[in-house]
């Protein structure tokens, strides 16, 4: 398969309180490849989240997906990217069923659902309310939604975050399936790993002068 | 099937009455509220018929603004904090059909049941029979405009949730819709025309319709970009 472009960051520049919070950042993403965000805490990896899934403006700089500019595919763009942050968007008092029935495209078939659930191991919670849920299986109700989605660019922030050994190795998976079948994604751990093969790039605080 | 993400009206609608309805103490709070002081009142000023009568169109409706406040301040608040109006403003969609649905359905977990219960309230302070239908039909109309109002005030003093200052930013704004919503009642208790503050009410609806949601649509993004 010939890699297509699907992302392209040019010189993307964040201002918060006066000063850079960091160094301007240039990348290409092409089908098929996963970019992993690294960074200190506090290094801007969540804002960078923000700014690519235009819920923030960069203070300078551009990207672009699949050659154009946000405002010229806002409605492409945003149907065609997953992101899951460190707030899961799980309702407390809904089921997991429910919650992922919520979150999944609008035509997903209930074998779909059922299967999502199995593979994060939650087949047996489904009429559960997530109240009644750890941490953990929490962000495994959301991360199910990588089972179900259909979109091609996926932004995962922190997706291995309060997860077992079992749920990593689930969540290293569905990414690998994904870059296999032409997706591309980017995304943000402290973890190193083990089976997937991506690309690193470190978030560096801004060093220069204004 | 209401498993949109991207969906609209019907998709929220549908969601946030079923969350309503799994938290039942937040649903009956307002409704509680609005019981408990119309009970209170006809204690404190004398039980005498006719005065209660000359009070109720202003209380009902006092009663009708302050229990829409004090449940409208939740309606994003609780979306941000688990993360679920992240995903709401990733959706490609026009936010404006989510947002009303949102709002809709706060409308018929709490306009709507205070709207049912008022002629209760009416029989406690002897409303003239001819006010009844006013009175319904006004608070009908006038609790879906306090709603809409609310909302943006929610929507503008996120991430914080509402409280005095929700209540400063929406207070002035739900003048105008108490003035002619108890006009509304006051003029069929005196015998005159109530179709002419009602229609006011509705004009204000439509209004309000039409011009919400864009302020909450941009009060949502300002709230994710603080």
């Amino acid at each position: 398969m010939a890699a297509t472009n699907i992302l392209k960051i040019d010189n993307l520049a964040f201002e918060r309180n006066d000063t850079l919070l960091f160094e301007p950042v240039s990348l290409q993403l092409n089908s098929g490849e996963a970019l992993h965000i690294e960074g200190a805490n506090g290094a801007g990896k969540t804002t960078f989240f923000q700014i690519l899934i235009n819920l923030l403006e960069p203070s300078a700089g551009s990207v672009y997906f699949r050659g154009q500019t946000f405002s010229e595919c806002r409605y492409d763009y945003l149907s065609d990217i997953l992101f899951i942050g460190h707030q899961s968007g799980v309702k407390a008092t809904l089921s997991v069923e429910e919650n992922l029935r919520w979150m999944s495209p609008d035509n997903t078939s209930a074998e779909k659902i059922a299967l999502a659930l199995q593979s994060v191991g939650l087949e047996h919670y489904a009429n559960i309310p997530c109240y009644r849920l750890s941490a953990g299986q929490h962000r495994r109700v959301a991360l199910a939604r990588l089972v179900t989605t259909t979109a091609s660019l996926w932004y995962l922030d922190e997706p291995f975050a309060a997860l077992d050994k079992q749920g990593v190795a689930f969540i290293e998976g569905c990414m690998q399936q994904h870059l296999n079948s032409g997706g591309a994604m980017v995304f943000s751990s402290h973890q190193d790993l083990v089976k997937i093969e991506a690309r690193s790039y470190r978030l560096q605080s801004y060093r220069g002068v204004m | 099937m209401y498993n949109y993400l991207s969906g609209g009206f019907s998709a929220y609608l549908y969601r946030d009455l079923l969350l309503g309805i799994r938290n039942k103490t937040d649903l009956v709070k307002p409704l509680i509220f609005f019981l408990l002081i119309s009970a209170l009142v006809p204690l404190a000023i004398a039980p005498e018929a006719e005065r209660l009568a000359q009070l109720a169109p202003g209380i009902i409706w006092i009663l009708a603004v302050l229990a829409t406040l004090l449940s409208v301040e939740r309606l994003f608040s609780d979306d941000l904090q688990d993360g679920s109006l992240e995903q709401m403003l990733l959706s490609p969609n026009m936010l404006i059909l989510p947002i009303l649905g949102k709002i809709a359905a706060h409308w018929l977990m709490i306009g709507l049941p205070l709207t049912l219960l008022s002629p209760l309230i009416g029989i406690w302070f002897s409303l003239p029979v001819v006010a009844v239908i006013p009175m319904i039909l006004s608070l009908a109309l006038g609790t879906a405009v306090l709603s809409l109002i609310g909302a943006v005030g929610a929507a503008l003093t996120l991430p914080r949730q509402g409280g005095v200052l929700l209540a400063l930013l929406v207070m002035p704004l739900y003048m105008p819709v108490l003035i002619f919503g108890s006009a509304t009642i006051q003029s069929a208790v005196d015998g005159l025309d109530w179709t002419a503050p009602l229609a006011i009410l509705a004009a204000f609806l439509a209004i309000a319709i039409a011009l919400c949601p864009l302020a909450i649509n941009a009060g949502l993004r300002l709230a994710k970009n603080g």
